[in-house]
Formats: structure tokens, C-alpha cells, sequence
């Protein structure tokens, strides 16, 4: 059937696209230097990734721990119900991220040049 | 039968399948997932709307997503999540509207067109959100996973479809 050719097409294109997008992240990559924490859009605070660390992100009824551990970063425990931030693991190449949607929380990797700090302040 | 007849039963069908929809919302809730990106679901309910929108028409399937978002939000997520599932559920929704009118996919392909527009709606509310360009870096899993979705969606759908459509024929012979 044409409809049934036609959902085949989708689903390569898709695939493809797919693929592509995960090629260019994934060979553009490189070591990160930084990790910036930032909160409902706003710069929480940012830490060297050769440095280890538990930094505590938030108060008692919505928190996030952060711990930097031989140059990578993850989030091991949390106050949110799904623990997905958890679950994403370690990072540490430019660009990755920990994401937890419940505290509005983003930790991402930053590339090697330390950026200005006054120009993102708020 | 008359127009009025004809609201209420209209009104039954939706308040029936934005209930139908509620519920798979909560069977898909209880089922562990343990895929480490925010946003890899099956999405359940998309059935109920798929099949809606080829079934009783546009305006029905819009009410009974937008209900089912809402009410479940309420139920068991939280409110802060509203805005997500609005933006995913409204960009999938408008997409698989627009690819069923046009007419070249099965119910699969407008399934797949579903997931995948679902996921990506919402991933650019939460660049939005989070002011984070970063997020892109999760679009290859999303784009996957809401395919695969979209295809056991588009099948179960277009299986009941096709059957309701069957017995329709059947029963004004």
C-alpha cells in the first residue's frame, strides 16, 4: 500500500536525521573544563571540573547534590520524585548536561576558556 | 436524529474518551521506565487522540487533549510540568492534524509524526524555559524513541480505526 511506502519514508528520514545530529555532537565534542549550575535560567554558580566537590544545590524541600569526581560531574541524590538527574549520570565533555525539569536545575559542561562573569550576572 | 441529540452524544463520546485517555495517562505512570532522558515515554493517551481525530473530528480531539493535560497534571504531576506537556501535546497535536489531511501517511506515519513533534515541542519549551541551547544535545533519543512510539501508537490506533470503520459499513448494509 502507497500510505504504508510513505510511513517507511518518514521513518528513515527521521532516522537519518537522527543520526546525523548525533555524528555532530558526538565527533564536535571535547573536554570540558567548567561546570555552570544554573537555576530557573539564572547562574547559580560555576566550578572547575579538576577539582573535587560536593556542592549542595537548593534548600531542604527541593535540592540537588552535585559531586565532581575525577573530572566528571553527576548529580547522586535529589529531592525530585523522578530522579531522572540521577539517572543521567556522569558528564564531562563540552556541551553535555544534567537536566532536572521538577527544581527548574541545568548543570552543563563549558568549554576550556572561562567565561566573563559579570556579563551573565544578574 | 436531531441536533440536540446530536450535542449530547458528542458530548458523551468526549467526556468517555478524555476519561479513557486519563487513565492510560495513569497506566503509563505506573510503568518503571529507566531511560535516563527526560521526555523517553510511550505516551498511551496519544492512542485516544490519534483515534479521535480520524474518528469523530479536529475539534473533539483538541478538547479531549487539552482536557486530559490538564486534569492529569493536576492528578499526578506537577503544576509546573503543565506548561511541557501543553506545548508537546499542542505542536503534536497541530502536526498529526495537518499530515492527516494531507492524506499520504497511515495512521503509523501520523503516529510517528505525533511522538516525535510530542518530544520536540517539548524540548524547545524547555530551551525556552531553562534559556539552555544545551538541551539540543538530548534531540537524537528523542527523535528515536518518539518514533518508536509514534509507530506502536499509529499501529494500536489504526487497528481500531480500521475496525470501528469496518463495523460502521457493516451496519448500514
Amino acid at each position: 500500500m502507497k500510505k504504508r511506502k510513505n510511513d517507511l519514508i518518514l521513518v528513515a528520514v527521521i532516522a537519518g536525521l537522527a543520526a546525523l545530529l548525533w555524528m555532530w555532537i558526538y565527533l564536535g565534542r571535547s573536554e570540558g573544563a567548567y561546570i555552570r549550575v544554573t537555576v530557573d535560567g539564572s547562574m547559580f554558580g560555576e566550578y572547575p571540573l579538576d577539582t573535587d566537590a560536593v556542592i549542595k544545590i537548593g534548600d531542604e524541600s527541593s535540592y540537588n547534590i552535585l559531586v565532581i569526581e575525577d573530572g566528571e560531574a553527576s548529580v547522586t541524590e535529589a529531592s525530585c520524585p523522578d530522579k531522572l538527574c540521577v539517572r543521567q549520570g556522569k558528564i564531562r565533555f563540552d556541551g553535555q548536561s544534567i537536566v532536572c525539569l521538577p527544581n527548574r536545575l541545568v548543570i552543563e559542561v563549558t568549554g576550556g576558556v572561562k567565561p566573563e562573569y559579570d556579563a551573565v550576572a544578574r | 436524529m436531531s441536533k440536540k441529540d446530536m450535542t449530547g452524544k458528542k458530548i458523551a463520546e468526549t467526556g468517555l474518551l478524555t476519561a479513557l485517555a486519563m487513565v492510560l495517562s495513569y497506566v503509563e505512570s505506573l510503568i518503571p521506565f529507566s531511560i535516563a532522558v527526560p521526555g523517553v515515554k510511550l505516551g498511551l493517551a496519544n492512542i485516544v487522540v490519534l483515534f479521535a481525530l480520524y474518528r469523530l473530528g479536529t475539534a473533539q480531539a483538541f478538547v479531549i487533549s487539552f482536557i486530559r493535560v490538564v486534569l492529569v497534571t493536576f492528578l499526578f504531576g506537577n503544576g509546573f510540568a503543565l506548561v511541557y506537556s501543553l506545548s508537546g501535546a499542542v505542536l503534536s497535536l497541530c502536526a498529526m492534524l495537518a499530515f492527516m489531511k494531507i492524506g499520504r501517511l497511515s495512521p503509523v506515519g501520523v503516529g510517528v509524526i505525533g511522538g516525535v513533534s510530542h518530544n520536540l515541542g517539548q524540548i524547545l519549551c524547555a530551551i525556552v524555559i531553562l534559556e539552555t541551547r544545551r538541551l539540543i544535545y538530548y534531540l537524537p533519543v528523542l527523535l528515536v524513541s518518539g518514533t518508536a512510539a509514534g509507530i506502536a501508537i499509529g499501529l494500536v490506533a489504526g487497528l481500531l480505526i480500521d475496525r470501528l470503520e469496518a463495523a460502521d459499513t457493516g451496519g448500514q448494509r
